[in-house]
C-alpha cells in the first residue's frame, strides 16, 4: 500500500472520541505536514473548549474550522458543534445547518463525501470509536474515489460500532490501534 | 478533461437552465452544500445524474418547486442559539428603547420560529408595540408556515429550555395554545410582523432598519454573494443600526467590515458606525 501521494486526512469519531483524540493527536510529530479534518460528534451547544484542550496537548496546531477558511497543511481542524463541515473545490471549508444525517450534525458522512469529491485519490479517511454507523458510507466513497481507508481496531476502540460498520461495507486498507495509527500518520510526511 | 470538471459543467448548466427559466440564480451558492441538495432531489425523483433534471425542471414547474423546497430546507427552531437572543436583549434592546418606534428586518426567516422568538422577547421587554418587524424569505411555502404561526410540538421541551436560556421571564406556554401535536402562537405576537417575499440574490434594500437579523444564511453563499448581501444590509441599516449574524458567521474579511464595530463578538452582533 503506497501512501506518499496523500494530501489530506479526514477522520470521524463519536463516543469515546475525546480520549481517542487525546491519545492520537499528541503523538503526531511537530513536522507533520498534512491537514487533518475531524468530525467529533458532540452536543450542538458545545463551545471551542475541545479544540483548545487538544491544541494544548499537541505539537501541531488544533483549531475549529471556520467557514471560507483555506485549509492549511500541518493543522488539525475540528468541525464546529451543530454544523456540518464540508470542503469546497478550492480547498476551503464551508458549513451548513441542513438537517441531521445519521441523526447527527456534524455528520462524518457529509464531511467524507465532500472531501472525496475534492481530494479524490489523495485522501485518507479514518473511522475511530463510536456508536452508530456514521462515516461508513463516507469511507466507502473515499475508497471508490481511489483514496485510502483506515479503521481503528474494534478491540482497541472504546465503542466498536462505528469501526465495525465501516469494515462491514468497505474493504479497508488497514485496521490499526491508536498507537499504530499515530505511527502510520507520522510516516506520511 | 477529468470527470470532476465535467460534473462541474453539468451543475453549471442545470443552474443556468433554472436561472433562464425561473429567474432564480443559485450560481453563487457554496457548491458543496448545493451539490448535496441536488443529490437529495435526485434520490427523491429516482434520477441518477444532475443533467436528467434539466428537461424536467424546464417543462415541469412542480419539479422546480421541489428543487426550491430542497434548496431552502433550513433547520430552524424556537430560540435557536439562545445565547444570541440573550445578547440581543442585553446589548441591542436598550438602544432600541430610545426610539419612538423602530424597524427590524429578519432576512431569510424560513418558517419563522426565530421571528416569534424575537417577538416574545420584545414583548417581555415592553418593546413589541414600538416594533415593526419585516420577516422575509425567498420560499413562499416557508413564508406561509411562518405566517400561520403553527409549529410541531415534538421538541417543545427543548424549546422551553431554550426560552429560559435566552432570558425568557415567564413561561413559554403563556404565548401559545397547544392542540394535539402542534402549538399555535397567539396572534398578538404577530400584529407588528409583516411576512414578505424577498430574494437576497436579486431584490433591493429595505430602508432605514435599526436591526437586521440574518442567521445561518451567509454560510450557504460564496464570498461574492456574501459581499453583495452585506452591502445590501449596510445600505438598509440606519446609522448606528445593528446586524445579528449566525454563530459561525462574521463580517471579518467582508467589504463592509470597516464600516462596523463589533458589539458582541461571541454572539456575532455588529453595529454600523455612521
Amino acid at each position: 500500500m503506497t501512501n506518499r501521494h496523500i494530501k489530506a486526512i479526514v477522520a470521524g469519531v463519536s463516543q469515546g472520541g475525546i480520549v481517542a483524540l487525546e491519545t492520537l493527536l499528541p503523538q503526531l510529530s511537530k513536522t507533520f505536514d498534512k491537514p487533518i479534518i475531524i468530525v467529533q460528534h458532540r452536543a450542538a451547544s458545545s463551545d471551542t473548549f475541545l479544540s483548545e484542550h487538544l491544541n494544548s496537548l499537541s505539537l501541531i496546531q488544533v483549531e475549529e474550522a471556520e467557514e471560507k477558511q483555506p485549509i492549511k497543511s500541518g493543522t488539525v481542524y475540528l468541525a464546529p458543534a451543530g454544523y456540518h463541515l464540508l470542503i469546497e473545490q478550492d480547498m476551503t471549508f464551508s458549513l451548513s445547518c441542513d438537517e441531521r444525517v445519521n441523526f447527527t450534525r456534524p455528520s462524518v458522512d457529509v464531511l467524507f463525501e465532500s472531501a472525496a469529491d475534492c481530494y479524490t485519490h489523495q485522501l485518507l479517511g479514518i473511522i475511530l470509536t463510536g456508536y452508530n454507523s456514521d462515516g461508513a458510507k463516507g469511507l466507502q466513497r473515499i475508497k471508490q474515489a481511489g483514496g485510502l481507508a483506515l479503521v481503528q481496531d474494534p478491540e482497541d476502540a472504546e465503542v466498536p460500532d462505528m469501526p465495525l460498520a465501516a469494515i462491514k461495507i468497505t474493504p479497508v486498507d488497514a485496521i490499526l490501534t491508536l498507537d499504530q495509527l499515530a505511527q502510520y500518520l507520522n510516516r506520511l510526511s | 478533461m477529468d470527470a470532476r470538471s465535467i460534473a462541474e459543467i453539468e451543475i453549471n448548466v442545470l443552474l443556468e437552465a433554472i436561472r433562464l427559466r425561473y429567474d432564480y440564480d443559485f450560481s453563487n451558492y457554496a457548491r458543496a452544500s448545493l451539490k448535496r441538495r441536488i443529490q437529495n432531489l435526485l434520490l427523491k425523483e429516482k434520477l441518477e445524474m444532475p443533467y436528467q433534471l434539466i428537461p424536467r425542471i424546464l417543462y415541469e414547474e412542480e419539479i422546480f418547486n421541489r428543487f426550491l423546497a430542497e434548496m431552502s430546507v433550513t433547520v430552524t427552531e424556537l430560540f435557536r442559539d439562545p445565547a444570541s437572543f440573550h445578547a440581543l436583549a442585553e446589548h441591542v434592546f436598550p438602544r432600541l428603547e430610545s426610539y419612538a418606534y423602530f424597524k427590524i428586518w429578519h432576512a431569510g426567516c424560513a418558517t419563522g420560529e426565530e421571528v416569534y422568538s424575537l417577538a416574545i422577547l420584545l414583548e417581555e421587554a415592553g418593546l413589541l408595540d414600538k416594533a415593526r418587524i419585516y420577516a422575509t424569505d425567498y420560499n413562499k411555502q416557508s413564508l406561509k408556515t411562518a405566517e400561520h404561526g403553527i409549529f410541531p410540538a415534538a421538541d417543545i421541551k427543548q424549546y422551553h429550555h431554550a426560552y429560559k436560556k435566552a432570558g425568557g421571564k415567564k413561561q413559554l406556554a403563556h404565548y401559545y395554545t397547544h392542540q394535539y401535536d402542534a402549538i399555535k402562537f397567539k396572534d398578538s405576537l404577530k400584529k407588528n410582523i409583516t411576512f414578505a417575499y424577498h430574494n437576497l440574490v436579486k431584490d433591493g434594500i429595505f430602508g432605514e432598519m435599526h436591526l437586521i437579523l440574518c442567521r445561518n444564511v451567509m454560510i450557504y453563499f460564496d464570498r461574492e454573494l456574501q459581499n453583495h448581501t452585506f452591502t445590501l444590509f449596510n445600505n438598509s441599516l440606519a446609522r448606528k443600526g445593528f446586524l445579528s449574524l449566525g454563530s459561525k458567521e462574521t463580517l471579518a474579511y467582508s467589504v463592509i467590515d470597516a464600516e462596523f464595530e463589533t458589539c458582541c463578538k461571541s454572539n456575532r452582533i455588529f453595529r454600523k458606525l455612521n
